[in-house]
Protein backbone atom coordinates (compact mmCIF):
# COMPACT_ATOMS: atom_id res chain seq x y z
CA UNK A 1 0.00 0.00 0.00
CA UNK A 2 2.76 2.36 1.18
CA UNK A 3 4.62 1.40 -2.21
CA UNK A 4 1.28 2.41 -4.33
CA UNK A 5 1.14 5.43 -2.40
CA UNK A 6 4.35 6.36 -2.85
CA UNK A 7 3.65 5.78 -6.64
CA UNK A 8 0.62 7.61 -7.24
CA UNK A 9 1.91 11.06 -5.01
CA UNK A 10 4.31 12.21 -7.03
CA UNK A 11 2.05 11.85 -10.15
CA UNK A 12 -0.65 13.22 -8.45
CA UNK A 13 1.28 16.16 -7.87
CA UNK A 14 2.92 16.69 -11.44
CA UNK A 15 -1.53 16.19 -12.36
CA UNK A 16 -1.95 19.04 -10.07
CA UNK A 17 1.10 21.20 -11.02
CA UNK A 18 -0.59 20.46 -14.38
CA UNK A 19 -4.22 21.05 -14.01
CA UNK A 20 -2.64 24.50 -12.09
CA UNK A 21 -0.50 25.16 -15.38
CA UNK A 22 -3.46 24.84 -17.53
CA UNK A 23 -5.87 27.08 -15.65
CA UNK A 24 -3.48 29.70 -15.04
CA UNK A 25 -2.66 29.67 -19.16
CA UNK A 26 -6.09 30.22 -19.83
CA UNK A 27 -6.66 32.94 -16.91
CA UNK A 28 -3.36 34.62 -18.73
CA UNK A 29 -4.67 33.99 -22.25
CA UNK A 30 -8.13 35.57 -20.96
CA UNK A 31 -6.88 38.66 -20.00
CA UNK A 32 -4.85 39.08 -22.89
CA UNK A 33 -7.43 38.64 -24.92
CA UNK A 34 -9.44 41.40 -23.04
CA UNK A 35 -6.27 43.76 -23.04
CA UNK A 36 -6.12 43.33 -27.60
CA UNK A 37 -9.58 44.31 -27.96
CA UNK A 38 -9.59 46.99 -25.24
CA UNK A 39 -6.10 48.22 -26.95
CA UNK A 40 -7.81 47.80 -30.53
CA UNK A 41 -10.31 50.27 -29.50
CA UNK A 42 -8.85 52.52 -28.11
CA UNK A 43 -6.62 52.40 -31.22
CA UNK A 44 -9.38 53.17 -33.20
CA UNK A 45 -11.05 56.15 -31.01
CA UNK A 46 -6.72 57.72 -31.03
CA UNK A 47 -7.04 57.57 -34.66
CA UNK A 48 -10.07 59.41 -35.26
CA UNK A 49 -8.88 62.36 -33.48
CA UNK A 50 -5.50 62.57 -34.08
CA UNK A 51 -6.00 65.13 -37.01
CA UNK A 52 -7.08 67.08 -34.36
CA UNK A 53 -3.64 67.42 -33.62
CA UNK A 54 -2.79 69.50 -36.72
CA UNK A 55 -4.79 72.30 -35.04
CA UNK A 56 -2.27 72.66 -32.56
CA UNK A 57 0.65 73.90 -34.65
CA UNK A 58 1.45 77.11 -33.11
CA UNK A 59 0.75 80.44 -36.17
CA UNK A 60 4.70 80.24 -37.04
CA UNK A 61 5.17 77.14 -37.21
CA UNK A 62 2.30 76.70 -39.91
CA UNK A 63 3.76 79.33 -41.87
CA UNK A 64 6.80 77.92 -42.94
CA UNK A 65 7.57 77.45 -46.07
CA UNK A 66 8.36 74.36 -47.91
CA UNK A 67 11.74 74.59 -49.42
CA UNK A 68 11.29 71.94 -51.75
CA UNK A 69 8.25 72.69 -52.99
CA UNK A 70 7.85 71.69 -56.28
CA UNK A 71 11.02 69.75 -56.47
CA UNK A 72 10.52 66.35 -58.15
CA UNK A 73 13.47 64.98 -56.76
CA UNK A 74 12.61 65.60 -53.28
CA UNK A 75 9.08 63.62 -53.76
CA UNK A 76 10.76 61.00 -54.52
CA UNK A 77 13.24 61.36 -51.83
CA UNK A 78 9.95 61.51 -49.67
CA UNK A 79 8.59 59.02 -51.50
CA UNK A 80 11.29 56.92 -50.46
CA UNK A 81 11.46 57.77 -46.72
CA UNK A 82 7.70 57.81 -46.01
CA UNK A 83 8.33 53.78 -47.52
CA UNK A 84 10.90 53.61 -44.85
CA UNK A 85 9.56 55.14 -41.94
CA UNK A 86 5.74 55.91 -42.32
CA UNK A 87 4.27 53.51 -44.16
CA UNK A 88 3.86 50.43 -41.27
CA UNK A 89 1.96 52.98 -39.86
CA UNK A 90 0.05 54.97 -42.12
CA UNK A 91 -0.69 52.18 -44.71
CA UNK A 92 2.01 51.50 -47.91
CA UNK A 93 -0.35 54.09 -49.95
CA UNK A 94 -0.84 56.69 -47.52
CA UNK A 95 -3.88 55.24 -47.13
CA UNK A 96 -4.29 54.52 -42.85
CA UNK A 97 -3.55 51.14 -41.69
CA UNK A 98 -4.40 49.82 -38.20
CA UNK A 99 -2.16 52.34 -35.96
CA UNK A 100 -2.23 55.46 -38.63
CA UNK A 101 -4.70 57.16 -39.37
CA UNK A 102 -5.00 57.82 -43.56
CA UNK A 103 -3.04 60.84 -44.62
CA UNK A 104 -5.29 61.34 -47.53
CA UNK A 105 -8.06 63.18 -45.99
CA UNK A 106 -8.75 66.48 -45.99
CA UNK A 107 -7.61 67.57 -42.84
CA UNK A 108 -4.35 66.62 -43.87
CA UNK A 109 -4.01 67.09 -47.49
CA UNK A 110 -5.94 70.93 -46.69
CA UNK A 111 -2.73 71.83 -44.05
CA UNK A 112 -0.09 74.28 -44.95
CA UNK A 113 3.33 72.68 -45.34
CA UNK A 114 4.77 74.54 -42.01
CA UNK A 115 1.63 72.45 -40.45
CA UNK A 116 2.54 69.22 -41.88
CA UNK A 117 6.56 69.59 -40.82
CA UNK A 118 5.86 70.80 -37.16
CA UNK A 119 3.29 67.73 -36.35
CA UNK A 120 6.20 65.19 -38.04
CA UNK A 121 8.62 66.98 -35.80
CA UNK A 122 6.84 66.88 -32.95
CA UNK A 123 4.59 63.66 -33.16
CA UNK A 124 1.68 63.47 -31.37
CA UNK A 125 3.20 61.64 -28.59
CA UNK A 126 -0.22 61.00 -26.17
CA UNK A 127 -1.87 59.38 -29.38
CA UNK A 128 0.38 57.15 -30.23
CA UNK A 129 2.63 58.88 -32.73
CA UNK A 130 6.68 59.21 -32.27
CA UNK A 131 8.76 62.54 -32.73
CA UNK A 132 10.54 62.11 -35.72
CA UNK A 133 12.83 64.89 -35.38
CA UNK A 134 15.73 62.49 -35.41
CA UNK A 135 15.72 62.41 -39.37
CA UNK A 136 17.38 65.84 -40.39
CA UNK A 137 15.10 68.72 -40.96
CA UNK A 138 15.87 68.54 -44.97
CA UNK A 139 14.38 65.22 -44.77
CA UNK A 140 11.19 65.94 -42.54
CA UNK A 141 10.98 68.74 -45.23
CA UNK A 142 10.97 65.94 -48.41
CA UNK A 143 8.44 64.23 -46.97
CA UNK A 144 6.11 66.79 -46.43
CA UNK A 145 6.66 67.17 -50.24
CA UNK A 146 5.88 63.95 -50.68
CA UNK A 147 2.46 64.05 -48.95
CA UNK A 148 1.45 66.92 -50.51
CA UNK A 149 2.23 65.50 -53.96
CA UNK A 150 -0.55 63.26 -52.98
CA UNK A 151 -3.03 66.30 -53.17
CA UNK A 152 -4.48 65.51 -56.25
CA UNK A 153 -4.74 61.85 -56.01
CA UNK A 154 -6.31 61.92 -52.18
CA UNK A 155 -9.39 63.63 -54.50
CA UNK A 156 -10.23 60.37 -55.37
CA UNK A 157 -8.20 57.69 -52.90
CA UNK A 158 -10.09 54.96 -54.68
CA UNK A 159 -8.12 55.14 -57.31
CA UNK A 160 -4.61 54.81 -55.13
CA UNK A 161 -6.71 51.48 -53.19
CA UNK A 162 -7.65 49.89 -56.48
CA UNK A 163 -3.84 49.20 -57.77
CA UNK A 164 -2.80 45.82 -57.15
CA UNK A 165 -1.80 45.04 -53.82
CA UNK A 166 1.63 44.46 -54.33
CA UNK A 167 1.79 47.47 -56.47
CA UNK A 168 2.90 50.84 -54.06
CA UNK A 169 1.27 54.06 -54.40
CA UNK A 170 4.50 55.94 -54.08
CA UNK A 171 5.91 54.26 -57.06
CA UNK A 172 4.45 55.85 -59.46
CA UNK A 173 4.95 59.08 -58.61
CA UNK A 174 9.12 58.28 -57.79
CA UNK A 175 9.82 57.32 -61.26
CA UNK B 1 33.92 17.61 -21.15
CA UNK B 2 33.23 16.87 -25.19
CA UNK B 3 36.02 19.10 -25.53
CA UNK B 4 38.60 17.09 -23.85
CA UNK B 5 37.56 14.74 -26.35
CA UNK B 6 38.77 16.66 -29.15
CA UNK B 7 42.71 15.67 -29.48
CA UNK B 8 44.92 18.77 -28.70
CA UNK B 9 46.48 19.97 -31.71
CA UNK B 10 43.25 20.00 -33.33
CA UNK B 11 41.51 21.54 -30.55
CA UNK B 12 44.40 24.64 -30.73
CA UNK B 13 43.12 24.98 -34.49
CA UNK B 14 39.10 25.73 -33.51
CA UNK B 15 38.21 29.39 -32.83
CA UNK B 16 38.06 30.54 -29.58
CA UNK B 17 34.41 30.39 -27.60
CA UNK B 18 34.05 34.50 -28.23
CA UNK B 19 34.54 34.25 -31.72
CA UNK B 20 32.32 30.68 -32.07
CA UNK B 21 29.51 32.85 -29.78
CA UNK B 22 29.78 35.62 -32.19
CA UNK B 23 29.37 33.51 -35.06
CA UNK B 24 26.59 31.91 -34.05
CA UNK B 25 24.58 35.12 -33.10
CA UNK B 26 25.34 36.37 -36.30
CA UNK B 27 23.79 33.31 -38.13
CA UNK B 28 20.93 33.34 -35.76
CA UNK B 29 20.03 37.30 -36.80
CA UNK B 30 20.80 36.00 -40.87
CA UNK B 31 17.95 33.26 -40.68
CA UNK B 32 16.12 34.01 -37.91
CA UNK B 33 14.64 37.33 -39.18
CA UNK B 34 12.54 38.17 -42.09
CA UNK B 35 13.15 41.20 -44.58
CA UNK B 36 10.90 44.34 -43.91
CA UNK B 37 10.71 47.76 -45.81
CA UNK B 38 11.54 49.45 -42.80
CA UNK B 39 14.47 51.43 -42.16
CA UNK B 40 15.81 52.47 -38.75
CA UNK B 41 16.93 55.36 -38.52
CA UNK B 42 19.57 54.47 -34.93
CA UNK B 43 21.98 56.40 -33.38
CA UNK B 44 25.05 55.33 -33.10
CA UNK B 45 25.75 55.22 -29.67
CA UNK B 46 26.53 52.64 -27.73
CA UNK B 47 27.20 53.96 -24.42
CA UNK B 48 25.22 57.10 -24.54
CA UNK B 49 21.50 57.87 -24.83
CA UNK B 50 19.55 60.15 -26.77
CA UNK B 51 15.95 60.82 -26.18
CA UNK B 52 14.32 59.19 -29.27
CA UNK B 53 12.78 56.26 -28.28
CA UNK B 54 11.57 52.90 -29.92
CA UNK B 55 8.44 53.24 -32.49
CA UNK B 56 5.11 52.35 -30.49
CA UNK B 57 4.43 48.18 -31.36
CA UNK B 58 7.96 47.90 -32.70
CA UNK B 59 10.73 45.21 -31.38
CA UNK B 60 14.02 45.81 -31.56
CA UNK B 61 16.68 42.86 -30.95
CA UNK B 62 20.14 43.91 -30.97
CA UNK B 63 23.19 41.76 -30.07
CA UNK B 64 26.83 43.90 -28.98
CA UNK B 65 29.92 42.64 -28.59
CA UNK B 66 32.86 44.65 -26.64
CA UNK B 67 36.24 43.53 -27.21
CA UNK B 68 38.53 45.16 -24.07
CA UNK B 69 42.06 44.56 -23.54
CA UNK B 70 43.16 43.76 -19.89
CA UNK B 71 46.53 44.78 -18.02
CA UNK B 72 47.29 42.11 -15.31
CA UNK B 73 44.88 39.87 -16.46
CA UNK B 74 43.33 38.25 -19.42
CA UNK B 75 41.87 39.93 -22.41
CA UNK B 76 38.22 39.13 -22.46
CA UNK B 77 35.51 39.73 -25.07
CA UNK B 78 31.48 40.43 -23.91
CA UNK B 79 28.37 40.63 -25.71
CA UNK B 80 24.84 41.21 -24.74
CA UNK B 81 21.69 40.63 -26.64
CA UNK B 82 19.13 43.33 -25.97
CA UNK B 83 15.31 43.22 -26.75
CA UNK B 84 13.51 46.48 -27.13
CA UNK B 85 10.21 47.53 -27.21
CA UNK B 86 8.47 50.27 -27.72
CA UNK B 87 5.27 49.70 -25.15
CA UNK B 88 3.85 53.50 -26.71
CA UNK B 89 5.35 56.84 -27.46
CA UNK B 90 6.48 57.67 -24.96
CA UNK B 91 7.54 54.65 -22.60
CA UNK B 92 10.31 51.84 -23.99
CA UNK B 93 11.03 48.98 -22.06
CA UNK B 94 14.56 46.45 -22.29
CA UNK B 95 15.86 43.72 -21.14
CA UNK B 96 19.57 42.77 -21.59
CA UNK B 97 20.98 38.95 -21.50
CA UNK B 98 24.94 39.51 -20.99
CA UNK B 99 27.50 37.07 -21.07
CA UNK B 100 31.85 36.83 -21.36
CA UNK B 101 34.48 35.38 -22.52
CA UNK B 102 38.10 35.80 -20.45
CA UNK B 103 40.45 34.62 -23.09
CA UNK B 104 42.45 31.60 -21.60
CA UNK B 105 39.72 30.99 -19.14
CA UNK B 106 36.04 30.73 -19.31
CA UNK B 107 32.60 31.94 -20.89
CA UNK B 108 29.85 32.90 -18.63
CA UNK B 109 26.12 34.09 -18.23
CA UNK B 110 26.61 37.10 -16.30
CA UNK B 111 23.47 38.13 -15.93
CA UNK B 112 20.47 40.85 -17.15
CA UNK B 113 18.92 44.27 -17.30
CA UNK B 114 15.57 45.39 -17.68
CA UNK B 115 15.76 49.00 -18.77
CA UNK B 116 12.51 51.28 -19.19
CA UNK B 117 12.67 54.73 -20.72
CA UNK B 118 9.99 57.29 -20.11
CA UNK B 119 9.85 60.57 -22.32
CA UNK B 120 8.87 63.74 -20.02
CA UNK B 121 7.68 66.23 -22.12
CA UNK B 122 5.50 65.45 -25.26
CA UNK B 123 6.70 67.83 -27.51
CA UNK B 124 10.33 68.70 -28.80
CA UNK B 125 12.38 71.39 -26.88
CA UNK B 126 15.83 72.67 -26.96
CA UNK B 127 16.64 70.32 -24.67
CA UNK B 128 14.69 66.89 -24.34
CA UNK B 129 14.56 65.10 -20.95
CA UNK B 130 14.09 61.35 -20.70
CA UNK B 131 14.17 59.85 -17.18
CA UNK B 132 15.74 56.10 -17.21
CA UNK B 133 15.12 53.02 -14.55
CA UNK B 134 16.93 50.11 -14.97
CA UNK B 135 17.42 47.17 -12.56
CA UNK B 136 20.47 45.29 -12.76
CA UNK B 137 20.52 41.47 -11.71
CA UNK B 138 24.34 40.80 -12.88
CA UNK B 139 27.93 39.54 -11.01
CA UNK B 140 30.98 40.89 -10.68
CA UNK B 141 32.35 38.93 -14.20
CA UNK B 142 30.13 41.39 -15.99
CA UNK B 143 32.43 42.87 -18.55
CA UNK B 144 30.28 44.56 -20.98
CA UNK B 145 31.45 48.16 -19.82
CA UNK B 146 27.74 49.25 -21.00
CA UNK B 147 28.58 51.96 -18.23
CA UNK B 148 31.35 53.12 -16.01
CA UNK B 149 30.51 53.83 -12.96
CA UNK B 150 31.90 55.41 -9.49
CA UNK B 151 35.08 54.15 -8.96
CA UNK B 152 35.29 51.28 -11.84
CA UNK B 153 38.72 50.77 -12.74
CA UNK B 154 40.80 48.24 -15.02
CA UNK B 155 42.43 46.26 -12.21
CA UNK B 156 38.62 45.22 -10.73
CA UNK B 157 38.23 42.87 -14.05
CA UNK B 158 41.84 41.28 -13.34
CA UNK B 159 40.70 38.13 -11.69
CA UNK B 160 39.51 35.12 -12.57
CA UNK B 161 35.96 34.96 -13.85
CA UNK B 162 35.91 32.32 -11.02
CA UNK B 163 36.67 34.73 -8.09
CA UNK B 164 34.17 37.18 -10.12
CA UNK B 165 31.52 35.45 -10.11
CA UNK B 166 31.08 34.94 -6.79
CA UNK B 167 29.75 38.41 -5.95
CA UNK B 168 26.24 39.14 -7.16
CA UNK B 169 24.98 42.86 -7.86
CA UNK B 170 21.39 43.89 -7.22
CA UNK B 171 21.66 47.72 -8.59
CA UNK B 172 19.33 50.07 -9.22
CA UNK B 173 20.30 52.47 -12.14
CA UNK B 174 19.01 55.72 -12.92
CA UNK B 175 19.98 58.13 -15.39
CA UNK B 176 18.63 61.66 -17.01
CA UNK B 177 19.01 61.38 -20.51
CA UNK B 178 19.05 65.16 -21.75
CA UNK B 179 19.45 65.34 -25.66
CA UNK B 180 19.16 67.91 -28.57
CA UNK B 181 19.09 68.15 -31.61
CA UNK B 182 19.79 70.92 -33.90
CA UNK B 183 20.66 71.27 -37.97
CA UNK B 184 21.73 67.88 -38.23
CA UNK B 185 24.06 67.40 -34.84
CA UNK B 186 22.53 65.41 -32.21
CA UNK B 187 24.03 66.14 -28.08
CA UNK B 188 23.22 63.94 -25.61
CA UNK B 189 24.17 64.11 -22.27
CA UNK B 190 23.63 61.52 -19.30
CA UNK B 191 24.04 61.85 -15.82
CA UNK B 192 24.38 58.34 -14.21
CA UNK B 193 23.53 57.52 -10.40
CA UNK B 194 24.00 53.80 -9.48
CA UNK B 195 22.30 52.26 -6.14
CA UNK B 196 23.59 49.08 -5.16
CA UNK B 197 20.60 47.72 -3.47
CA UNK B 198 22.75 46.34 -0.70
CA UNK B 199 22.00 48.99 2.30
CA UNK B 200 25.87 49.29 3.40
CA UNK B 201 26.76 50.30 -0.60
CA UNK B 202 26.91 54.00 -1.44
CA UNK B 203 25.06 55.86 -4.54
CA UNK B 204 27.93 56.08 -7.05
CA UNK B 205 28.01 58.73 -10.20
CA UNK B 206 28.65 58.26 -13.75
CA UNK B 207 28.37 60.01 -16.93
CA UNK B 208 27.90 59.55 -20.69
CA UNK B 209 28.46 62.09 -23.09
CA UNK B 210 27.87 61.82 -27.34
CA UNK B 211 27.84 63.83 -30.55
CA UNK B 212 27.10 62.79 -33.62
CA UNK B 213 25.49 64.05 -37.00
CA UNK B 214 24.64 62.27 -40.51
CA UNK B 215 26.85 62.07 -43.21
CA UNK B 216 24.19 63.64 -45.04
CA UNK B 217 21.06 65.83 -44.25
CA UNK B 218 18.69 65.45 -47.38
CA UNK B 219 18.10 61.71 -48.99
CA UNK B 220 18.75 60.31 -52.26
CA UNK B 221 15.65 59.69 -54.22
CA UNK B 222 17.34 55.94 -54.64
CA UNK B 223 16.86 53.59 -52.63
CA UNK B 224 20.92 52.82 -51.64
CA UNK B 225 23.02 51.27 -49.27
CA UNK B 226 25.96 53.23 -49.75
CA UNK B 227 24.09 56.19 -49.73
CA UNK B 228 26.00 59.09 -47.03
CA UNK B 229 22.25 60.04 -44.96
CA UNK B 230 22.50 56.16 -44.05
CA UNK B 231 25.91 56.81 -42.42
CA UNK B 232 25.93 58.76 -38.68
CA UNK B 233 29.36 59.07 -37.27
CA UNK B 234 30.13 61.13 -33.93
CA UNK B 235 32.23 60.38 -30.94
CA UNK B 236 31.24 59.56 -27.10
CA UNK B 237 32.68 60.46 -24.01
CA UNK B 238 32.43 58.53 -20.66
CA UNK B 239 33.24 57.15 -17.31
CA UNK B 240 33.03 57.40 -13.40
CA UNK B 241 32.49 60.11 -11.10
CA UNK B 242 33.13 58.58 -7.63
CA UNK B 243 30.97 57.84 -4.82
CA UNK B 244 28.64 59.44 -2.35
CA UNK B 245 31.43 58.66 0.53
CA UNK B 246 34.69 59.77 -2.18
CA UNK B 247 33.40 61.82 -5.22
CA UNK B 248 34.98 63.27 -7.72
CA UNK B 249 37.79 62.15 -10.33
CA UNK B 250 40.29 60.42 -8.49
CA UNK B 251 40.59 56.33 -8.96
CA UNK B 252 38.00 56.88 -12.03
CA UNK B 253 37.88 55.34 -15.38
CA UNK B 254 37.40 57.24 -18.50
CA UNK B 255 36.60 56.28 -22.13
CA UNK B 256 36.94 58.36 -25.30
CA UNK B 257 35.30 56.12 -28.24
CA UNK B 258 34.45 57.34 -32.06
CA UNK B 259 31.46 55.70 -33.10
CA UNK B 260 29.45 54.65 -36.58
CA UNK B 261 25.93 53.46 -37.32
CA UNK B 262 25.19 52.14 -40.73
CA UNK B 263 21.51 51.82 -41.07
CA UNK B 264 20.87 49.92 -44.26
CA UNK B 265 17.69 49.96 -46.18
CA UNK B 266 16.71 46.59 -45.08
CA UNK B 267 16.26 47.66 -41.43
CA UNK B 268 19.48 46.22 -40.22
CA UNK B 269 22.08 48.71 -38.12
CA UNK B 270 25.62 47.89 -37.89
CA UNK B 271 27.53 49.96 -34.99
CA UNK B 272 31.51 50.33 -34.85
CA UNK B 273 33.13 51.80 -32.00
CA UNK B 274 36.93 52.10 -30.87
CA UNK B 275 37.45 53.09 -27.51
CA UNK B 276 40.34 54.51 -25.67
CA UNK B 277 41.01 54.79 -22.10
CA UNK B 278 42.07 58.64 -20.95
CA UNK B 279 43.86 57.61 -17.45
CA UNK B 280 45.81 54.91 -16.16
CA UNK B 281 42.79 53.27 -14.34
CA UNK B 282 40.86 52.81 -17.94
CA UNK B 283 41.09 50.01 -20.05
CA UNK B 284 43.52 50.67 -22.98
CA UNK B 285 41.48 49.49 -26.27
CA UNK B 286 37.55 48.95 -26.18
CA UNK B 287 36.60 47.71 -29.69
CA UNK B 288 33.19 47.48 -29.69
CA UNK B 289 30.46 46.21 -32.71
CA UNK B 290 26.99 45.92 -32.92
CA UNK B 291 24.40 44.61 -34.46
CA UNK B 292 20.57 45.25 -34.56
CA UNK B 293 17.44 45.04 -36.46
CA UNK B 294 13.80 46.35 -35.94
CA UNK B 295 10.40 44.35 -36.48
CA UNK B 296 8.19 46.78 -37.09
CA UNK B 297 4.33 45.84 -36.14
CA UNK B 298 5.37 43.38 -33.48
CA UNK B 299 2.98 44.52 -30.67
CA UNK B 300 0.04 44.11 -33.11
CA UNK B 301 1.26 40.75 -34.09
CA UNK B 302 1.43 39.17 -30.41
CA UNK B 303 -2.32 41.85 -30.36
CA UNK B 304 -3.63 39.73 -33.05
CA UNK B 305 -2.47 36.30 -31.69
CA UNK B 306 -4.31 36.90 -28.30
CA UNK B 307 -7.76 37.90 -30.95
CA UNK B 308 -7.36 41.73 -30.85
CA UNK B 309 -8.47 43.67 -33.40
CA UNK B 310 -6.87 44.01 -36.69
Amino acid sequence: MKTLFAFFLPTGRIGVATIGLVVFGINVCGTFRVLAQEVGAAALKHKRSTYAALAEAPPKAKERKNPFEGDTQAVAAGGKLFEQHCANCHGEKAGGASQGPSLLREEVQQATPGTLFWTLTNGVVRRGMPVWSKLPEPERWQIVTFLQSLNSRSLNPQSLNSQSPNSQAVKPVLH
Amino acid sequence: MVARLIPQRIRRKLPSRAVLVNVIALIFFLFCCRPSLVLAQESPYIVSYDHYLEEPGSLEVEYFSTFGTQRGGNDFDAFWTEFEYGATAWWTTEVYLAGQTTFNDSTIFTGFRWENRFRLLQREHLVNPVLYIEYENTNAADKILKEVEGHDVESDYAASNAVLRQEHDHELEMKLLLSSTFKGWNVAVNPIVTKNLLPSEPWEFAYAIGASRPLALKASPNRCNFCRENFIAGVEMYGGLGDAQSAGLHDTSHYLAPVVAWNLPSDWTVRLSSGFGLDDNSHRLLLRWGLSREFSGFGEMVGRLFGGRP
